[in-house]
């Protein structure tokens, strides 16, 4: 019965696929959670600096820092998240997709634009797609440090000192819940002031030890605090996408399975009536 | 006696929330005591110990490589830093950050190793001051 062996084995090779398809999906599943637990773990900390930051603004200060006022925009910064490895369904690719349509609304106005990518995913996306990147960072694995993001943050915001971009945005997925993760795109620099409730009398901090240097140092936290806040959230998303996308796929896996299975049978039976018609064919004529 | 709320926190966990009488940090420009109703500061931080007074007179002592303490009238925010920092060593790395934008591989060189072994220095005597004032802390 040849049809019969082979559909076999075709079975049989899908249904391995399907093995390492469930165990993926697992194994994201434990990793989601982890990194929705890094998540948390990081929100007091970026909530309570964009507070401080958010005072800094409001205080009524002899100094302003430059991340704080806004200038004509020649040039605009991107720091855009992506993901080390692939198969985590659409995530990255929408995420290209808005900061590709962003990049592009900005260009219609003569306006280009620097990209630092972070994971794998983006640095490769860009060098096909082309893209001003004037930074990488790669490797970020699945426990994200602040110290390996530094660098590239560090680029951007020394361009924007520099006034080689008047404007830098951060492009990241945003963790909605375990089904729908969205891209966002938020504005870093310059700062938008906060509209918290508002300490309506004049006041301002005393400053240890001088206002330039502790903003200097402060704001660059801010900006770094928020990114490493994106990269974790991006972790996450990118497990739970991983999750669902490999969820299809066993899913796809035992539809096709099923498949074969009547069309091995269907062989199996048409290959036994025409044996027994021939054994019946054959009796008659003698 | 008056106390004023007090949260430590760095970048990937909360280290300590409550109701404190008092807190004592490293300043960049010297130890700084914090106690109910200071007026509004913002200060940097140089690594060493954080020492807290809570409310039953307790007290608890914390280690921090650096960050900074925001003073609000009824509030004290802690941020503290989780990796080590220097200029020179975020030079580098964003030096690296380039060079992995234009796919090449270089080394870094001797003057970041230098500042790096200084900032750990710096450090390690600044942990060494926390287990000090910890075991005089339970010495007495």
């Amino acid at each position: 019965m040849a049809v019969g062996k082979e559909v076999k084995t075709k079975i049989a090779s899908i249904s391995s696929t399907q093995k390492i398809t469930s165990a993926m999906e697992m194994v994201a599943a434990s990793k989601m959670r982890k990194a929705q637990d890094q998540m948390s773990l990081g929100k007091p900390y970026s909530r309570h600096i964009r507070k401080v930051v958010g005072h800094i603004a409001k205080a009524s200060s002899e100094y302003k820092h430059h991340y704080l006022t806004s200038r004509e925009v020649n040039r605009v910064g991107y720091i855009l998240i992506s993901t080390d490895r692939g198969l985590c369904g659409g995530l990255n690719i929408n995420l290209f997709k808005s900061a590709l349509k962003e990049i592009k609304s900005f260009s219609d106005q003569d306006i280009e634009a620097d990209i630092c990518v972070i994971g794998n995913k983006g640095a490769a996306f860009f060098s096909s797609v082309g893209g001003n990147v004037v930074a990488a960072v790669k490797d970020i694995g699945e426990q994200p440090a602040i110290e390996d993001l530094i660098g590239g943050i560090k680029v951007m915001l020394k361009a924007y000192d520099d006034n080689e971009i008047d404007q830098l945005f951060l492009v990241s997925n945003e963790f909605v819940n375990t089904m729908t993760q969205s891209p966002r795109v938020e504005q870093l620099l310059p700062l938008e002031p906060s509209d918290e409730e508002g300490l309506s009398y004049h006041w301002d901090y005393i400053y240890e030890p001088d206002a330039k240097d502790l903003l200097d140092g402060l704001l660059k936290r801010y900006i770094e605090s928020q990114v490493y806040q994106a990269v974790v959230e991006n972790k996450a998303c990118e497990q739970a996408a991983r999750m669902i996308a490999m969820k299809n796929a066993t899913d796809n896996a035992g539809e096709l399975i099923d498949e074969l299975q009547l069309l091995y049978n269907k062989a199996r039976q048409a290959a036994i009536t025409q044996e027994l018609s021939e054994i019946v064919g054959g009796a008659s004529a003698v | 006696m008056a106390v004023v709320s007090c949260e430590i926190v760095s970048a990937n966990e909360s280290i300590f929330t409550g109701s404190v009488k008092m807190l004592v940090v490293t300043g960049s420009a010297g130890e700084l005591g914090i106690m109910p109703g200071h007026a509004a500061l913002l200060s940097d931080l140089k690594p060493g110990p954080v020492r807290i007074v809570k409310e039953d007179d307790s007290e608890e002592v914390y280690y921090l490589s650096g960050g900074y303490v925001e003073v609000q009238p009824n509030s004290i925010a802690v941020l503290a830093d989780t990796a080590i920092r220097a200029d020179s060593i975020d030079e580098a790395s964003a030096a690296e950050a380039v060079k992995d934008a234009e796919s090449a591989v270089g080394n870094k060189g001797g003057d970041i190793e230098y500042s790096k072994a200084a900032s750990m220095l710096a450090e390690a005597t600044a942990q060494l001051r926390t287990v000090r004032a910890l075991k005089k802390k339970l010495g007495k």
